[in-house]
């Protein structure tokens, strides 16, 4: 699926999570910053990986400014800019929820 | 009738549905009633964002024996529809309305999740409703709109919207709320289903809000919609039961069962008759005194 627009999605507070996407045409190329990256950084990746694939969404630039965010909240985050980017965030898609 | 008798509902915490370090903390306070925020404490920008967070916090996060409900936006949104479906699929215990004014609005809110029900494939009838009366008109409809469905577990009061809709505001002995939650409490009682007072947002005022839970609680309120987790402590005082009427709740009860052994229905004690109300009254009081870690397993009250 092609991202028609930039979208971000989530804030900058404590335990969020901030995911901005926008066009990009070599995979999935993730951009993150967090304080944990050392430990959870593959983790974070991981997820959002996971959550953009299932909306089949293959070709995407990410910036995450992580906060502390466990993974219901990057899977919750990531799945709100996939909609934005993709205009469709009034038809939530129920299989990838 | 929904499973309404034997749960407890002292407090029923408030939690803004697109903040996270809120929504993943939200089962530690020890709330009876956890409501996820998705109308007003989220603004029409983020409406979607908070909708996906509440739905993979449901998923993930142990809220331990909490009843878990959800605040959605109103029928008169674009919201309502996707927020029904998502969190019937979430499996959420409770489906909170705002200003709900007609028994019909509760009757379509019952159609809609039963067809996300089907949709999901969640079991028939698993999804609990409730309804916040926010104005004159839900008020005078109580009565109709606490008995509109079998799914109803509670109607709140909403003082907020209900004093801008009555011209005045809130006032600290809460006289111009006197014959909304009369009139919400009857409903709920002659339904069978919970009554929840309104919020108290004043935080400093720590006598004002002692005042107003030993006011609703002697009124007859199941509990009260909360704001703050520091209230939950404060609410859970107030309906804790003496010493004595521990003693006194685990008498009558020892007694009926006495009475049932020997096949007689009213007993007396203490030369007062005990009949069902009494007994009633007595199972809630220790309802209330295990929640409050005042009893042991077997009803004994513990010295402190």
């Amino acid at each position: 699926m092609e991202i028609k627009q930039t979208a971000i999605a989530g804030t900058l507070e404590s335990s969020d999570i901030q995911i901005m996407l926008s066009k990009g045409q070599s995979g999935i190329q993730i951009d993150l910053e967090s304080d944990v990256k050392k430990q959870f950084g593959d983790q974070i990746n991981a997820v959002i990986t996971e959550t953009l694939k299932k909306f089949g969404i293959d070709h995407v630039k990410v910036k995450a400014l992580d906060k502390g965010a466990l993974d219901c909240v990057i899977k919750a985050r990531t799945i709100a800019a996939a909609q934005r980017a993709l205009k469709t965030a009034d038809q939530p898609a129920w299989e990838v929820l | 009738m929904a499973e309404t008798k034997e749960r407890l509902r002292r407090t029923m915490m408030f939690v803004p549905g697109n903040n996270p370090a809120m929504v993943k903390d939200a089962g530690i306070y020890g709330a009876d009633s956890i409501m996820f925020d998705l109308e007003d404490a989220v603004s029409m920008a983020e409406k979607d964002a908070a909708r996906d967070l509440v739905y993979e916090a449901l998923q993930t996060q142990d809220y331990g024996d909490a009843e878990l409900v959800v605040r959605i936006n109103g029928d008169d949104t674009p919201y309502y529809h996707n927020d029904i479906k998502a969190m019937v699929k979430a499996g959420i215990d409770v489906i909170r309305l705002p200003k709900t004014e007609t028994a019909d609005m509760i009757k379509t809110l019952e159609k809609d999740v039963l067809a996300a029900e089907k949709e999901f494939g969640r079991k028939e009838g698993a999804t609990h409703l409730m309804a916040a009366i926010e104005s004159a008109k839900g008020v005078l409809n109580a009565p109709a709109i606490a008995a509109a469905s079998d799914r109803m577990i509670g109607i709140a009061l909403s003082a907020e919207d209900y004093t801008t809709d009555m011209k005045t505001h809130r006032y600290p002995d809460g006289a111009e709320l006197q014959f909304a939650r009369n009139m919400v409490l009857h409903a709920a009682r002659a339904a069978g289903i919970a009554a929840f007072d309104t919020v108290f947002t004043n935080m400093d005022d720590t006598e004002g809000f002692y005042r107003e839970t030993n006011y609703i609680h002697q009124l007859g309120f199941d509990g009260k919609s909360l704001v703050n987790p520091r209230q939950i402590a404060m609410v859970n005082k107030v309906y804790e039961p003496t010493e004595k009427e521990v003693e006194n709740a685990k008498n009558v009860i020892n007694a009926i069962k006495e009475a049932r052994m020997k096949g007689s229905g009213v007993i007396s004690m203490n030369g007062q008759m005990v009949d069902r109300p009494v007994v009633l009254r007595a199972q809630r009081v220790m309802m209330l005194a295990k929640a409050s870690h005042l009893v042991d397993e077997e009803g004994n009250y513990i010295e402190k």
